[in-house]
């Protein structure tokens, strides 16, 4: 479990996040959502390290991650799928999944093997260049790469963008799967909020650097008035 | 007059091979810094001069020879990993031009140390392996046992320098680390000491060529040891390509041989406008190297 509380981020002058709490349960999805610049993936930098709090704490289970660095974070079993996948482009699909394996408590070959089960398509393309993947595999290894190291926590910042909706609604059934089959904490930065809502037991909305709306995906679906001023989903 | 020729050329290759290994050596240690900080280090020559001081400077306690060759290597390890924190760390994320002449600066603190504590005077070396060179007819042949020492020394740090890069999960850290420092951390790599551990890595490749250097009978161990030898090493990797290995080395040799010839059929003193005009040309030509491929990366 992965509890923020009053967390408070600035760049400067420019507050990003102010007095944020949430709280993403065992095993279940949390989704964030909002438009652009609303703090999204301010609040993911903060959860992995990448970004200092002015205040406040965030902690996974009992313990405070809160001015740790990234590597330790990483460690401690907190994935991160960045935005734009941070898939190294340079790399084949094995020496990003290697990659992934450095913190891994499993044998290498284990590892590999259960992502390329899960993931068929990364184990026929795995010689290839990660450069040359499509978008939606390039979302697939940056998953596989998190997944392989058996995270506690997967962090997912806007895994549909640039994808087709198609590809997205498969994405978001493996991310379901996942979450479900290994008690994933998973916290789902959105933009697009039909299908994060779709399968989110939780969501919490954040509009310019403040939660506005903190409950059931289910209620925050149903809500119209967080429909139209903060998701944009407008029939 | 035709064998005399054709073993004319055979020197000049071999000697020119000699010679290109050191330059390849050099160029090597300059790539790997590079690749791991994008830090073009001036002093690169400098501080393998010190740690050969260091380590070598127990001959005269009778320490035996490869003893003090590995007490080198420690100390060029130490040299790199103090470097890396103390100096070079503050000034990531800095203009460019920053480390650079910090570089400059600490080229010209650690030889002006190196003279205030040894002297300037010349200590020669010890060779490992004879410096005569082998007769074919009579006639020398171009290649010693120690000259050839020289060139499988550079091809063994070369190989073990590219199967650490390519095949151990360290390398796979330190190239993950040098290409996507952020993501790296994301997935638990200790970027910090990956980049500490690329400087300790190319401080010891330079510590292995300064001892071969100074194991030359007419150098000796100076603290201006490196300079020329750097000069020739620089323009070797940005002509091999700052970010390839293999690139550095077989351009450190081409260069080598190329200059041999030069020296020879030319003019001693054309060496180095010839490799001044061969850095010129192939930085309009191909401005990131032979070997490396010239696409722009995806940030």
């Amino acid at each position: 479990m992965i509890t923020v509380e009053r967390l408070t981020v600035a760049f400067g002058a420019v507050y990003a996040l102010r007095e944020v709490s949430l709280r993403a349960e065992t095993g279940k999805i949390t989704a964030v959502l909002g438009a652009n610049g609303a703090g999204k993936t301010t609040l993911l930098r903060t959860i992995s390290g990448l970004v200092a709090p002015k205040s406040g704490t965030v902690s996974l289970d009992e313990r405070v991650l809160t001015r740790r660095k990234p590597e330790e974070i990483a460690r401690l079993g907190v994935g991160h799928v960045p935005e734009g996948r941070g898939v190294i482009a340079e790399f084949t699909v094995e020496e990003n999944l290697r990659l992934g394996a450095i913190v891994a408590r499993v044998p290498l070959a284990d590892g590999l093997d259960e992502q390329y089960e899960a993931f068929p398509v990364l184990g026929q393309r795995r010689k290839q260049h990660a450069a040359k993947l499509s978008g939606g595999e390039r979302q697939m290894l940056a998953m596989a790469r998190a997944l392989i190291a058996r995270p506690s926590v997967l962090l997912l910042d806007e895994p549909s963008l640039g994808l087709a909706p198609l590809v997205t609604a498969q994405l978001m059934a493996t991310v379901a799967e996942l979450c479900a089959t290994r008690d994933l904490t998973v916290v789902l930065v959105e933009q697009n909020a039909s299908s994060a809502l779709r399968i989110a037991h939780h969501a919490v909305v954040l509009n310019v650097g403040t939660v506005v709306a903190d409950a059931p995906a289910a209620e925050v679906a149903a809500d119209e008035r967080l429909r139209q001023y903060y998701l944009g989903m407008v029939e | 007059m035709d064998s005399f020729l054709t073993s004319r050329v055979v020197t000049d290759i071999l000697g020119g091979l000699t010679n290109g290994a050191i330059y390849g050596l050099v160029a090597l240690s300059l790539v790997l810094v590079w690749r791991a900080t994008r830090v073009l280090n001036f002093a690169q020559g400098a501080m393998p001069m010190f740690a050969t001081y260091l380590g070598m400077g127990l001959l005269s306690y009778h320490w035996p020879y490869w003893v003090c060759v590995g007490v080198c290597l420690v100390a060029a390890f130490a040299i790199g990993a103090l470097t890396e924190r103390v100096l070079v760390r503050p000034l990531y994320g800095k203009p460019e031009i920053n480390p650079i002449v910090v570089m400059v600066g600490y080229l010209i603190i650690l030889e002006a140390f190196a003279a205030a504590i040894w002297s300037t005077t010349p200590r020669s070396l010890p060779a490992p392996f004879s410096p005569i060179d082998w007769r074919l007819a009579g006639q020398p042949v171009g290649l010693s046992p120690f000259s050839l020492f020289e060139v499988v020394t550079a091809l063994v740090v070369m190989g073990a320098i590219v199967t650490l890069f390519r095949f151990t999960r360290l390398g796979l850290q330190l190239r993950a680390s040098a290409l996507a420092p952020e993501v790296s951390r994301l997935l638990g790599v200790r970027v910090g000491r990956m980049l500490t551990l690329g400087w300790m890595l190319s401080t010891a490749v330079g510590a292995v060529t300064a001892i071969l250097v100074a194991s030359n009978f007419f150098t000796g161990l100076t603290p201006q040891l490196m300079d020329g030898i750097f000069a020739f090493g620089f323009i070797a990797a940005a002509v091999g390509g700052l970010d390839s290995p293999v690139g550095a080395v077989a351009s450190g040799i081409a260069l080598g041989v190329v200059l041999q010839f030069v020296g020879d059929f030319l003019n001693s003193n054309a060496i180095i406008l010839v490799a001044l005009g061969i850095l010129i040309v192939s930085l309009m030509v191909r401005p990131n190297g032979l070997l490396t491929r010239s696409t722009a990366r995806r940030v």
